[in-house]
């Protein structure tokens, strides 16, 4: 199948340190991870032409949007020819999407694409804080859910979740599959947060946040900057790593772009984005070895699996409840950094960031065994949904 | 009667008639009046059969109970947990929901499926659609 993501490719990767306390500025986080990307690539800063961001500046929660465009081109002195930063699209990776579409297009050769959060230095001791808590009234969407108290989006995707459970018989046993599996992946990864194995006990008697969801059903805030280069697929031949081919782009949002009034509460908009993505190549999900799927909650990450089509709808709950078709060695690695649960909350791009480094090999202990040549990623929940499809050049 | 602390709508031409409608114990919602579709949120045209004239209709207050979440995490420091957080299907039409609380109810006795009915908490002008076991 021809198309424009045949003329795409990510050509390098760079991650900041992430922790969960860092006490540095996003700015010189995104720069590290930026410069770390652009030398992975084999480039110059001089070499860049475009530049692209999710969320962009300002908006959301405390450390929650990382500088915008313009601070970074600045900073760094980037002469543009193409830029854009914004959170309508598809979730997170509107940012990629959007680079790549500029690459296809040939309005620039190499985009510099990233996503920076400082969410554990700048909420603090406190704890994750309720979206609109102690303002005395709001408008927009949240007038649907504010008042009602359901403060984040761990009580949003709670509904979906419990209505999951009650539809297709899924359970907590099942659901904690997908935190323990990737805590042992986590296990072999030195970068992740939390890195001791996690037992189902651990799991159930973990404290309740919003049911079914309990602590360990909810990422970790970190602080971290994770920067990649999306390049003209001309430029692949050149590159030290070898890149990965974007092979298809999901986007699609059929259904209501709404939290609580999606026709499908159950699949929500990753229905949307994968069959868009499965639409435009020949590639079929019995090809991917590897899955790197948003974890923002694990709930998510269920669904993803879903709507991916590596199981049926509403049979992700079968499908991890032994955790061995996830693991490593089995027949779909998941999330093999450990995911946001583990690894920490670096807002999607640490899943792309995680699929290249498989598609190279440089996974180290957490390489999936064999040669991976397929690797799916996914971002988002809810009303936001993207997803790619990459496979190793060669 | 003192109500326990909500985060309140800011109320515009669009949604003044949601927010205040409990006044009288009667919920409504914005209907088409082309093909008596209810559209919610409340928007500017039916979207589905296009037509310009809408207008806010009561309902029967009953529905059933399409999901629900017993929040225990404490977002705000107002708030005494756990309490219900419910998505409700109203009775009159399929997609017609409504994201509430289930008030009257112990959490563990929350059914999805359950009927329910409408009650009002005051916070004049505003009345928050809340709902109980029917
Ligand atoms: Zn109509």
């Amino acid at each position: 199948m021809t198309s424009y993501e045949n003329r795409v490719v990510i050509s390098g990767i760079g991650q900041s340190a992430v922790g969960r306390r860092l006490n540095r500025s996003a700015i010189d986080l995104t720069v590290d991870a930026a410069l770390a990307a652009v030398a992975d690539a084999g480039l110059t800063v001089a070499d860049i032409d475009g530049i692209a961001t999710y969320p962009g500046a300002g908006g959301g929660p405390a450390g929650f949007a990382g500088p915008g465009t313009p601070e970074v081109q600045d900073a760094l002195r980037l002469r543009v020819n193409w830029h854009a930063g914004g959170i309508e699209g598809p979730a997170q990776m509107s940012a990629v999407i959007n680079a790549s579409m500029a690459v296809g297009t040939g309005l620039a050769r190499h985009v510099l694409c990233y996503r920076t959060v400082t969410e554990a230095t700048e909420q603090g001791g406190g704890g994750r804080s309720g979206i609109g808590a102690g303002i005395p009234k709001i408008g927009g969407t949240l007038q649907w859910t504010i008042p009602f108290r359901a403060y984040s989006a761990a009580c949003w995707l709670a509904l979906n979740a419990q209505r999951h459970f009650h539809q297709f018989g899924t359970t907590r046993e099942q659901l904690g599959m997908i935190p323990i599996t990737q805590r042992r992946h986590a296990g072999l990864n030195p970068k992740a947060i939390y890195r001791d194995p996690m037992t189902l006990e651990d799991y159930l008697s973990a404290r309740m946040v919003t049911t079914p969801f309990g602590l360990y059903d909810c990422d970790a805030p970190v602080d971290g900057s994770t920067a990649l280069i999306v390049s003209t697929a001309d430029y692949a031949p050149d590159t030290p790593r070898p890149a990965a081919r974007l092979e298809a782009v999901g986007t699609a949002l059929r259904g209501r772009p709404s939290w609580d009034q999606f026709d499908d509460m159950t699949t929500m908009a990753a229905r949307d984005a994968a069959a868009s993505m499965w639409e435009r190549t020949d590639l079929r999900p019995t090809d991917v070895d590897v899955a790197e799927l948003y974890d923002g909650f694990s709930f998510l990450t269920m669904c993803w699996l879903e709507a991916l089509g590596f199981c049926g709808h509403g049979e992700g709950g079968p499908f991890v409840e032994d955790g061995r078709r996830i693991s490593l060695d089995g027949e779909l690695p998941l999330n093999t950094h450990g995911g946001q649960l583990s690894a920490g909350r670096l807002h999607g791009f640490g899943h792309i960031h995680e699929a290249v480094t498989q598609l190279r090999g440089d996974g180290g202990d957490r390489q999936v065994p064999g040669q991976v040549e397929i690797a799916a990623v996914a971002n988002g929940g809810g009303p936001l949904a993207g997803c790619l499809l990459l496979s190793r050049w060669r | 009667m003192t109500e326990p602390f909500r985060v309140l709508p800011h109320i515009g031409p669009d949604n003044q008639f949601f927010w205040t409608s409990g006044r009288d114990g009667v919920l409504r919602f914005l209907r088409c009046r082309g093909c008596g579709y209810f559209i919610h949120p409340p928007g500017p045209i039916c979207p589905r059969c296009l037509e310009r004239d809408l207008s806010p209709e009561p309902v029967s207050g009953r529905a059933t109970l399409f999901s629900f979440t017993v929040n225990h995490q404490k977002w705000s420091p107002d708030i005494e947990e756990p309490y219900v957080i419910a998505l409700v299907q109203v009775e009159e039409q399929d997609d017609l929901r409504l994201t509430t609380n289930l008030v009257n109810v112990e959490p563990d006795e929350v059914r999805i499926g359950m009927p329910l009915r409408v009650v009002f908490e005051d916070h004049d002008p505003v009345f928050v659609p809340l709902f109980e076991p029917a």
